[in-house]
């Protein structure tokens, strides 16, 4: 990680996503953008879970302290899960995370939470936009506990 | 029919509906003789760029199929073969096929292509359309099953001229030829088959465009075939994916499209439409666009624009108004050749309002039509079949897929010009079919595919073998993948790493199979496609090679990557790569997991009692599974029972009353009338749907059915003046004699209420050809009326266009209005006075009417958004159901054991909902057939020693898969409940919990690889 950032310190910062993605409804929207041909930055690193719900808040937190400039989940519509209810889990545990991680000094725009479906391969590709412009704006993740006031590193 | 039936059918020809056709049978228990006149299997879809609307990757899509239809233990597939005679009768047939030789023995083969390299014969490449060449050993195209050459005796050097002779000419592929496979003393040979039941679909031929000289074709170089140029657009084609002139090798700049050739025409006796060429020229004015790397100008020229197929309206719109594609309503005169020898070609043509214009052009496409193919002709009159006029085959009304002999089903463009989806479709219809015929003798002559034993991996240092795939220039075009390779090379773990241009092929499979054993890999990674529609092909490979299927892990480098970043092919190259090392991570932490094994209830339950739901719970139930047909209204029939007569002049009343009566009396229906559903659970094999009554029903598979609605126009004074109605409402009236009707003398039908617009961006498909056949009734009954339809595009395709010339020749009156002048429909005292503007005259033209009959729009079903939730099905976006693939799996969800049919799907005609009937019925026949249902086993396990007990799993757990055993203090498992999502391993306090194939180590390294 370390390398690339060095890389593009003199070209238009490009932020890496950790993209956590489920199998039924987001990944299958990407895979849709694809078909489409809808155009999207190449910031996101897709991780393929079968559902939102299997996503553990200490992956976000593993994402972030590996210097992932910002973390998308995506899952099914509140409804539509696969599993029936594995996104209600996943919207629970990130309401959570994202105050720990608001708590803890972390910008909460670096983590996003969205819903897409199977069948929204152009929303998909509005959400890796969005999600790439609030990052973008933030600027390279310089470690989740930094410590402003010149306290040490703790990782 | 014979009593003596056999478990076996044949298939002829081994397009895609062969092969679909062959997969559902052979799946399903039923052993299948595929034959095919050339040398591979494939038909046309191998040949074609890309598919619309999705412009998804033909070959890329095909692929899989080619492949598993190629190793299916039980479809036996024959090359270079026809069949020459036949007797018997349904349930049992004799077939004899003769095979030509091939003079290279399959056996041996490797498909190396050292014969064709040693090969001093070239001739005009059939596959390339004659664009390029090929050699006299050839091979059809390089993902071909079976994945072996073939040597053409006409133009072989040694077969033409030294073998009557007994003189040793050339023979140079001989001693090329490492293997030995090479026998140039083969025969003819000719031999027997036992079927019960035949499935025709021998596909189509083009139209020969010389045959119509003002086109130029044949004289004029820069005049070419749709065919043609998607052979100069496809990455495997002449000039490798580089859009140039064949004979130039110019890029063009601005090319053209002249729609109807041979299409449409009278005059030389093909009054119908081909019905795909209007999607397919819009495609490649798109692609071609997309393609090029200078700015192309693309025109098409055409006289109707007919698309009225599933999202093919959107498509046109997106052509036309954000790919900047030119449209031309006109008719062309004829194509010359530019003076300024600079090889363009000119276009004389006339516009709507009578202007001639003309008009230069790099490259002309004529978008030639469908004919019946010389074979199937042949084919026909073999087995005495009624034929068409065109010399299509004809089929029995409303079947589907019967031919004019029992126990002979036909599919594909054997019956007429149709498109992927729809030949599908009626190639899992007539498997349906085939399979309810033969149902007594499922299982009878099939045999089982065995695997190699697994090889044993579990402690063995880890080798993965990394492969990455250039998808033609689909990702090679964009991401660097000779980089990528390299660094996969430098990973750890990685003892291999390589590329292909199609990994999905049959010759990359073997050639993977064969790295594992010879690299002693035992994690394989490819990065490709999406796993989701190629995952399990490569499984399979493994499988076959002895690993575990689990072993294994994609990246996904071309629908997530360079098709969304196709103008930054560094950034995208850069994603492949630390893509294809997620993927290694993860493959490289993968353990052996076994499958778990369900019941499977042989039960279907079929949701909607129109046309489509008795249609699909008769052939389900002629296969021999139970049914529950449930119907909300009172009575079955759906809308089908408001019309009076269908499309070729079937009696609607009698069709749908035979349809009641057999659904009413099958043993194997058991029917629910008047009630609804309350709620559904449960997965493929194990369904329990409660209806509203109370009542729970248990079922294996479901078939959505529920049909659509009709649009209440809100325009046209429609509800304010009783001569105002819809069409079905029109169709009543006339049926009923009602003197609206009787009495009538002006009548004018508008077109296109409530489809292709902004509410309803789709068009309904059946409007057109629906409002021509009532214009037809009441101008036929009385001769003196004046009928006017007013429309948009006509879009009276395949056969329907023989009722539209009928209509304009009797005197029945077409004006066309545009999108931005629709008609006015006013009251002037208790008069009706429809006012439109003339294109020809170009001016507002009044009409004052008797009769209105508005042709409102199908629109999706009301009920669509609860099944969509019960089931966790997709909708699109006009609220119709989403199928797992819109060209090759048009029946299926993507949720496995629930299918769809009819309106539901999209709006269509009586005819095509049967078709889809059918096709549901076969695709769930396929999964009720199974013995037992196979999970992959990726499920959720304990580590007892870290659990304390705590519950908090079994409370996440929506399947109630995971319960706390209290005595052992520990949370146990179950297999055949739970679904592999997840959520207990997410939730678990002390990480006791994970998921296979997804752990949370596997997740932690990938994301510490960030």
């Amino acid at each position: 990680m370390g390398e690339i950032q060095v890389e593009t310190e003199n070209k238009k910062y490009e932020p890496k996503i950790a993209a956590f993605l489920c199998n039924w409804c987001s990944y299958a929207g990407a895979d849709l953008a694809g078909v489409g041909r809808i155009q999207y930055p190449a910031t996101i690193r897709t991780i393929r879970v079968p559902c939102s719900g299997r996503i553990n808040p200490l992956y976000v937190l593993k994402a972030m302290a590996n210097g992932a400039d910002g973390v998308l989940v995506s899952g099914c519509h509140p409804g539509d899960c696969h599993y029936i209810s594995g996104n209600y889990v996943a919207r629970r545990k990130f309401a959570l995370i994202k105050s720990l991680l608001n708590h803890v000094g972390l910008e909460e725009d670096r983590i996003s939470f969205s819903w897409v479906s199977a069948a929204e391969g152009g929303r998909f590709a509005e959400v890796v936009k969005g999600v790439t412009e609030r990052v973008s704006a933030l600027g390279p993740n310089n470690g989740i506990f930094k410590v402003v006031d010149g306290g040490a590193a703790d990782e | 029919m014979s009593q003596n039936k056999i478990g076996s059918v044949l298939i002829v020809g081994a397009g895609i509906a062969g092969i679909q056709a062959a997969l559902d049978l052979a799946e399903s228990g039923y052993l299948v003789h595929l034959v095919e006149e050339s040398s591979a299997i494939g038909g046309t879809m191998p040949m074609l760029d890309k598919t619309f609307p999705t412009n998804d990757c033909s070959m890329c899509i095909l692929s899989p199929k080619l492949v598993e239809c190629g190793r299916h233990l039980n479809v036996r597939t024959y090359t270079n073969s026809q069949v020459v005679k036949t007797e018997g009768e349904a349930g049992n047939f004799k077939v004899t096929i003769k095979q030509k030789a091939r003079y290279i023995d399959l056996e041996k083969c490797t498909g190396c292509g050292a014969c064709a390299e040693a090969c001093p014969v070239k001739v005009d490449d059939e596959f390339n359309q004659g664009l390029g060449k090929r050699k006299a050993a050839f091979k059809q195209y390089s993902q071909a099953f079976p994945n072996a050459y073939g040597i053409d005796e006409k133009n072989c050097l040694y077969q033409t001229r030294g073998k009557a002779k007994g003189k040793d000419i050339c023979l140079k592929c001989v001693k090329a030829c490492q293997a030995g496979a090479i026998d140039h003393q083969m025969e003819d040979k000719e031999f027997e088959v036992e079927v019960g039941s035949m499935i025709l679909n021998p596909g189509f031929k083009i139209f020969d465009a010389s045959r119509l000289d003002y086109y130029g074709y044949g004289k004029i170089k820069s005049v070419i075939t749709s065919l043609e140029f998607e052979r100069l657009l496809s990455a495997s084609g002449p000039f490798d994916g580089h859009l140039v002139r064949p004979f130039d090798q110019k890029e063009p700049q601005k090319i053209a499209w002249i729609q109807c050739v041979g299409s449409r025409n009278a005059k030389i006796n093909n009054n119908y439409c081909s019905g795909v060429c209007c999607m397919y020229a819009i495609k490649e004015a798109v692609i071609a666009k997309e393609h090029s790397h200078i700015p192309v100008d693309t025109t098409i020229f055409y006289m109707d624009m007919r698309t009225p197929g599933k999202d093919f309206e959107k498509y046109y719109n997106n052509a036309k108004n954000n790919q900047g594609v030119n449209f031309i309503r006109s008719r062309v005169y004829e194509v010359t050749e530019a003076k300024d020898d600079s090889g363009d070609a000119c276009i004389r043509y006339s516009t709507e309002d009578g202007k001639i214009c003309e008009d230069q052009f790099d490259l002309v496409v004529l978008s030639v039509g469908l004919e019946p193919g010389d074979s199937s002709k042949e084919l026909a009159q073999m087995l005495d079949l009624k034929v068409n006029k065109f010399g299509f085959a004809e089929l029995e009304p409303l079947s589907g897929v019967n031919t004019s002999k029992a126990g002979v089903f036909a599919a594909g463009a054997f019956s007429g010009p149709r498109d992927i989806p729809e030949t599908v479709m009626q190639a899992s219809a007539a498997a349906g079919a085939a399979s309810a015929l033969l149902s007594d003798e499922r299982g009878t002559l099939v045999s089982e595919k065995e695997y190699p034993p697994e090889l044993d991996v579990v402690g063995d240092v880890i080798r993965t073998g990394v492969f990455i795939c250039h998808c033609g220039v689909n990702i090679g075009g964009v991401v660097d993948v000779p980089s990528v390779v390299e660094y996969a090379k430098t990973l750890p773990t990685v003892a291999y790493a390589t590329d292909k241009i199609y990994a999905c092929s049959q010759d990359a499979q073997a050639s993977i199979k064969a790295l594992i054993s010879e690299q002693k890999l035992n994690r394989i990674v490819v990065s490709s496609c999406s796993p989701r529609t190629h995952e399990p092909l490569f499984q399979e490979t493994l499988k076959e090679a002895g690993l575990n299927a689990h072993l294994f892990d994609m990246a996904n480098i071309r629908d997530q990557c360079s098709w969304v970043h196709m103008h930054e092919p560094e950034k995208a190259t850069e994603k492949a790569k630390d893509l294809t090392k997620l993927a290694i991570v993860r493959a490289s932490m993968q353990q052996p997991v076994q499958p778990i094994f369900m019941s499977m209830n042989h039960t279907a339950l079929v949701i909607g009692g129109g046309v489509a739901g008795m249609t699909s719970a008769v052939s389900l139930a002629d296969q021999g599974y139970e049914v529950h047909l449930v119907e909300k209204d009172n009575a079955l029939g759906g809308v089908a029972r408001r019309f009076s007569t269908g499309f070729r002049g079937e009696d609607m009343k009698a069709f749908v009353a035979g349809l009641i009566d057999q659904v009413s009396n099958h043993p194997n229906i058991k029917l629910h009338v008047g009630v609804g559903i309350k709620d559904v659970g449960g997965f493929l094999g194990n369904f329990t749907t409660t209806l509203e009554n109370g009542e729970q029903l248990a079922h294996g598979v479901a078939l959505l059915t529920i049909g659509g609605q009709e649009y209440k126009p809100k325009e046209y004074l429609y509800g304010q003046d009783d001569r105002v109605m819809t069409q079905i409402e029109m169709d009543e009236a006339i049926y009923n004699h009602d003197p609206k009707v009787d009495n009538a003398k002006n009548f004018v039908f508008i077109q296109c209420v409530g489809s292709r617009s902004d509410e309803n961006p789709y068009c309904s498909r059946t409007c057109c050809t629906k409002s021509v056949k009532l214009a037809l009734k009441v101008k036929k009954k009385n001769p003196g009326a004046n009928v006017f339809v007013l429309y948009r595009d006509m879009r009276t395709y395949g056969y329907y266009e023989e009722d539209y010339e009928e209509a304009r020749r009797i005197g029945i009156i077409f004006v066309r209005y545009s999108e931005n002048a629709k008609p006015v429909l006013s009251k002037e005292a208790d008069t009706l006075v429809v006012t439109v503007t003339d294109h020809v005259l170009d001016r507002p033209i009044e009409i004052e009417a008797d009769l209105v009959c508005l042709a409102a729009a199908i629109k999706a079903p009301a009920d669509g958004k609860k099944l969509s939730k019960w089931f966790k099905i997709p909708l699109n976006a006009e609220g119709f159901f989403l199928e797992a693939h819109m060209k090759l799996r048009p029946v299926d969800f993507s949720t496995d054991g629930v299918f769809m049919a009819g309106i539901a799907h999209s709006p269509k005609n009586m005819e095509e909902v049967v078709a889809q009937a059918k096709a549901a019925a076969g695709r769930a026949g396929v999964a009720l057939s199974q013995d037992q249902v196979e999970s992959a086993g990726l499920n959720a396990f304990v580590n007892k020693r870290k659990c304390t007990a705590c519950g908090t799993c079994e409370a996440v757990c929506s399947a109630k898969a995971v319960t706390v055993d209290m005595v052992n203090r520990v949370a146990v498992v179950n297999d055949a409940l739970c679904k592999g999502c997840g959520a207990c391993a997410s939730s678990c306090r002390c990480g006791a919990i994970s998921l296979r194939g997804c752990t949370n180590e596997q997740i932690v390294e990938m994301l510490n690889s960030l």
